[in-house]
């Protein structure tokens, strides 16, 4: 063990250059949201993940946004245990029927001020699933949604991109 | 029970269904597998609705995979399964959920994937017992899914799950659509197996209508099979370290897993190498460049890990945390048919590359990892065997490419198929129903069907402190198995 802590420490640091926002809507969209963030916080968020139906895909992509090679929390993003720590709730899935009750009470478990960041296809519209009477098809459809980030997964550096315009980074 | 299973064999195929032979069967066979697969005999893979009918999956009845179809009775009832075998029981609560058959002296009637009603948990009595609920939405970035824990102070001694949070109607949305939106549909039933999925898919659709796929398409299918398997395995020795609190594991693995996805994306387009596989064969191809690089991370991936495995395996702290945790006992595993490396550490020598071999896989050199011990520490070693064999396929794979064409269109298919694939945590089955084209039923069966009712035995000792990274080393899919 201490070879390899010796050889992390002789390394140059694997995280890697900011990115820039570069998608005009997303951008236009998280601009009004950071006039709002801003008065409130200093460039910092509490963010609690929501599963509400996704497949998986996405969260393996939020868990790769802790990876030393993107490194959220050096932004001040970081990920919380329980939604009363949480600023933002960023929630994927078509929103089961089954998820519906759940999202619900961990919005209202959320201390105001909050905001909503959907995530990915099924998030946005229900993607795939968005005609199944067992998905309500979209967060929306549960709660107000602030930001939507588009794909399918989305990639880490989309989320990045999407989490910093919020803090207006 | 030699001669029911011999009955059975000779009963008459149904027309059309393959590559493996399907038969109806009448009551008296029915159960008279129910007690054959009871008395330990061949291995339950699924059952699952067909509007008037139930169909049985079974391994080694005789010998490979064959399915018993059963009509129901006025009102769509039929003997339970579940009643002698206990593997069946929750197939059975999904059916009735799903597809409306009912199965007679069920041993459990509670709703399983439907949650309209309100949830009667199995009663745990005793002095000094207290209960821990926890989920659906739980303190990490996982799936949902609610874990009632009966407990004496720190010990378990009840865990029972709660599953279907994430049940999206995959089946009901496969019903009618065209093969290339049931592709889309199967290759998001969990995003972790995507490619296991398609390939299990597409695989049973091509059995169905006798579709020859070009050989290279085949090739491209497992190089893109076995990616997906090292990243994954990557990823969860890390995190099964860091449910262990060392967290050196989980920085140091996740970097190899992100080099992996990102091969993946510069090779084919997608991180996930989502909705790359279809009937037909492969929507990417692979040049020279992209095989290059992918050969220069086999030689990072091969430089790096052995330091990993060492550190994992001379930490006293953390095999304090995995030796000896979580142990799940071979006979149980035998009994669920258990796939991957919950199978595979605790006994059960199956993987469907070899024991029901398809192409490439049958012209390829590697091993199938088996361990007894059955504890979190049995588990990582799996995975980590694996990735070793993953590396290994890789390589073999770039080396002999065939060249040629990727895609064969297929035309307005008729037919069953069945498929078994393996993805990264076992066996993914595919059931399928195509008419000119179009998906009539479609079943497709998560291996966690299987390994889910194994960890509340696994589990069962240990402390709640513990439960993380049991349920981690376990590591099944909420999203597959809710459909």
């Amino acid at each position: 063990m201490r070879k390899l802590l010796f050889q992390t420490v002789a390394k140059k640091p694997l995280t890697e250059p900011t990115p820039v926002a570069d998608d005009p809507e997303l951008l236009a969209l998280a601009q009004k949201l950071k006039q709002k963030i801003d008065a409130t916080f200093a460039g910092s968020l509490a963010i609690r993940a929501v599963d509400a139906g996704s497949c998986n895909g996405c969260e393996l992509e939020i868990h790769a946004l802790n990876n030393p090679l993107y490194d959220l929390e050096r932004f001040g993003l970081k990920f919380v245990a329980s939604p009363r720590h949480a600023d933002v709730l960023l929630v994927t899935g078509p929103v089961t029927q089954n998820m519906r009750e759940a999202l619900q009470r961990t919005y209202d478990a959320t201390p105001a001020p909050k905001w909503v960041v959907a995530m990915g296809a099924c998030a946005g519209d229900g993607g795939v699933f968005a005609e199944s009477p067992d998905c309500l098809g979209g967060v929306e459809k549960v709660v107000p949604v602030d930001l939507f980030i588009p794909g399918c997964p989305p990639t880490p550096l989309t989320l990045i991109k999407g989490f910093l315009a919020l803090v207006g980074a | 029970m030699t001669t029911l299973i011999q009955a059975f064999a000779a009963l008459p195929p149904v027309a059309g269904h393959g590559p493996w032979p399907r038969r109806m069967v009448d009551e008296t066979i029915w159960e008279g597998l129910a007690e054959w697969l009871s008395n330990g005999h061949g291995t339950f893979l699924s059952l699952w609705g067909d509007s008037e009918a139930v169909h049985m999956a079974l391994l080694d009845a005789p010998e490979g995979v064959s399915v018993a179809s059963l009509a129901c009775r006025p009102g769509r009832f039929f003997p339970s399964v579940g009643a002698l075998h206990p593997p069946a029981i929750r197939f059975e609560r999904a059916v009735r959920d799903l597809s409306g058959q009912i199965p007679f002296d069920a041993p459990d009637a509670r709703p399983w994937l439907d949650h309209s009603q309100p949830y009667a948990f199995l009663a745990s009595e005793g002095e000094g017992l207290h209960q821990i609920p926890v989920g659906p939405v739980h303190a990490g970035i996982i799936e949902p899914g609610h874990f009632r824990f009966t407990c004496n102070g720190e010990t378990i001694v009840r865990l029972e799950a709660r599953l279907g949070y994430v049940h999206k109607g995959v089946e009901a949305l496969m019903t009618g659509a065209n093969l290339e939106r049931a592709a889309l549909l199967a290759g998001r039933c969990s995003g972790d197996s995507t490619v296991a999925y398609a390939i299990a898919f597409s695989r049973a659709v091509e059995a169905a209508g006798g579709l020859k796929i070009p050989e290279r398409a085949h090739w491209l299918r497992a190089l893109m099979a076995e990616l997906e398997r090292l990243a994954n395995h990557l990823g969860d020795i890390g995190a099964v370290c860091n449910d262990a609190a060392f967290a050196l594991m989980l920085a140091h693995c996740s970097v190899l897993r992100e080099k992996v996805l990102r091969a993946c994306a510069a090779c084919f387009g997608h991180r996930l190498m989502m909705d790359l596989v279809a009937p037909g064969g492969v929507r990417a191809d692979l040049d020279g460049e992209a095989a290059w690089r992918l050969q220069e991370l086999m030689a990072s991936i091969r430089a790096a890990f052995p330091q990993l495995v060492e550190l994992y395996d001379s930490t006293t702290s953390l095999q304090d945390r995995t030796v000896g945790t979580g142990v799940l006992k071979p006979e149980l595993a035998r009994q669920y048919g258990a796939g991957g490396f919950v199978g595979r550490a605790s006994g059960r020598a199956f993987d469907a590359r070899r024991a029901l071999p398809y192409p490439p896989y049958d012209r390829l050199r590697f091993s199938i990892p088996v361990l007894t011990e059955g504890d979190v520490n049995a588990r990582v070693w799996i995975r980590i065997k694996d990735v070793e064999q993953s590396l290994g396929l890789i390589e073999q794979i770039l080396e002999r490419l065939p060249t040629g064409d990727i895609f064969a269109e297929p035309t307005a298919i008729t037919g069953e198929g069945f498929a078994m694939v393996e993805g990264f945590r076992g066996d993914v089955l595919v059931w399928v129903r195509v008419k000119n084209g179009l998906v009539e039923r479609c079943h497709l069966r998560d291996p966690s069907w299987l390994q889910w009712p194994l960890l509340e035995a696994a589990i069962q000792g240990n402390i709640v402190a513990d439960f993380p990274l049991c349920n981690k080393s376990f590591n099944c899919s909420y999203s597959g198995h809710d459909l």
